[in-house]
């Protein structure tokens, strides 16, 4: 049993998601998508909605791309992923608006941003355009996931100590001093700055020169 | 709402920097900020295209896309007027003048994808800014952006010749904390021009 697992974790899917959630996050080891990641996460439920629409438009986005790898010619390849990222950010877009108006209004033009958000078109132009469609699905969903999470760690964390409530439910005490600072870009920044020496340090990333 | 177009561009520059309120354009904060000439060059060369971009889709967003009623497609019509702007503006400038391409050339690409170009023409639309106020939103907001990346990238370099920083901090860390006690100092002209 024990020998079997260890054969799997030489398997080609199953290290593709490894490196998507852990070895090679795109928030803390390539650190890109950094700016949805700060400017939606005061409320969890924003992250969530965020780590989803990004997640749906980086797998939709690698399979067609990855489908149509031996057609795009490389010279327009840019603008190809461009014309689907936005594509599909519009379904995200439309989506929002039609059943979380709330949601939809509290995010703003960051819904938008998505298309312009590196880890979509990190994924396409990395991986998706030299890969079969199966393992560029397994690597785009394993790379949404692990946005995802990171978004939700840093939204629970700014929500709890910035309004004292977890999807708008009290779990601070009526007492609680909200830190307003931590609900705007200040807080944001320097919790992101923690979040990646913890997180760098746990995952023994070597710091570029 | 009725705001002078001279305080939006003030505005844009300070109490709302679209880097240190907004969060937006991180990623060549974070890559290109190691040296004061490059973040310079950078600087210089979104000022231009984000200004340009801004101006261009203004006008196909009223000319073309108010009057067809097809605004849900204007995500797509944005980015790809960005990306053929950019391409033009490139080899303009490879044409008519080559050192301008040199100093400048290697930034342009990257300009394409970076969020605050896209961003301003998404603020402007969802603001309802006429033609006027886009162009000092536009410049006001890369101006902005450009002050940022030329102090992050000043204090980096001074902070990378003396500072002894911990493994984990180097590279991106040490810049995201950099950038919040800047954003910290740039709250402090919060309560001078209100936009929205």
């Amino acid at each position: 049993m024990f020998k079997k697992i260890k054969k799997l974790t030489y398997t080609r899917p199953f290290r593709i998601i490894i490196n998507g959630l852990w070895k090679d996050n795109p928030i803390f080891c390539m650190v890109l998508g950094i700016c949805s990641s700060l400017a939606i996460t005061n409320r969890v439920e924003n992250a969530i909605a965020m780590g989803l629409g990004v997640t749906f438009v980086t797998v939709a986005t690698s399979v067609i791309i990855s489908a149509m790898r031996n057609f795009i010619p490389s010279r327009v390849r840019m603008i190809t992923y461009m014309v689907v990222i936005s594509t599909f950010v519009i379904c995200v877009d439309q989506f929002l608006k039609a059943f979380f108006p709330t949601i939809s209004e509290a995010m703003g033009p960051y819904v938008g941003l998505i298309i312009t958000n590196c880890i979509v078109m990190g994924r396409a132009e990395g991986f998706a355009m030299k890969n079969p469609v199966v393992y560029s699905f397994l690597d785009a969903l394993s790379c949404g996931i692990g946005y995802t999470y990171t978004l939700l760690i840093i939204s629970i964390i700014r929500e709890i100590l910035a309004f004292g409530t977890i999807l708008r439910y009290r779990v601070m005490p009526q007492t609680w001093t909200n830190w307003v600072a931590l609900a705007m870009a200040p807080g944001a920044f320097v919790l992101l700055a923690l979040y990646l020496w913890i997180m760098r340090t746990l995952a023994k990333v070597e710091p570029e020169k | 709402m009725n705001t002078h177009p001279l305080l939006i561009f003030i505005a844009a520059i300070f109490p709302h920097n679209i880097a240190l309120t907004y969060i937006l354009g991180m990623c060549p904060l974070i890559a290109i900020s190691k040296n004061l000439k490059t973040a310079f060059g950078m600087g210089i060369s979104v000022i231009f295209v984000v200004t340009l971009t801004a101006v261009i889709n203004w006008f196909v967003y009223n000319l073309i896309l108010l009057p067809t009623n097809s605004q849900i497609i204007s995500y797509v019509i944005f980015i790809i007027t960005i990306a053929a702007s950019v391409q033009l503006v490139e080899m303009l400038l490879e044409r008519f003048f080559p050192p301008l391409q040199v100093a400048f050339g290697i930034f342009l690409p990257l300009i394409t994808v970076n969020c605050i170009v896209l961003a301003v023409s998404l603020f402007m639309v969802l603001r309802e800014y006429d033609f006027i106020k886009t162009v000092c939103f536009a410049s006001g907001s890369a101006i902005g952006w450009a002050i940022t990346i030329v102090t992050v990238s000043a204090i980096k370099e001074k902070l990378l010749l003396i500072a002894d920083i911990p493994k984990g901090l180097k590279g991106p860390a040490i810049t995201m904390i950099i950038l919040g006690i800047l954003s910290l100092a740039f709250m402090g002209f919060g309560g001078m021009v209100k936009i929205r």
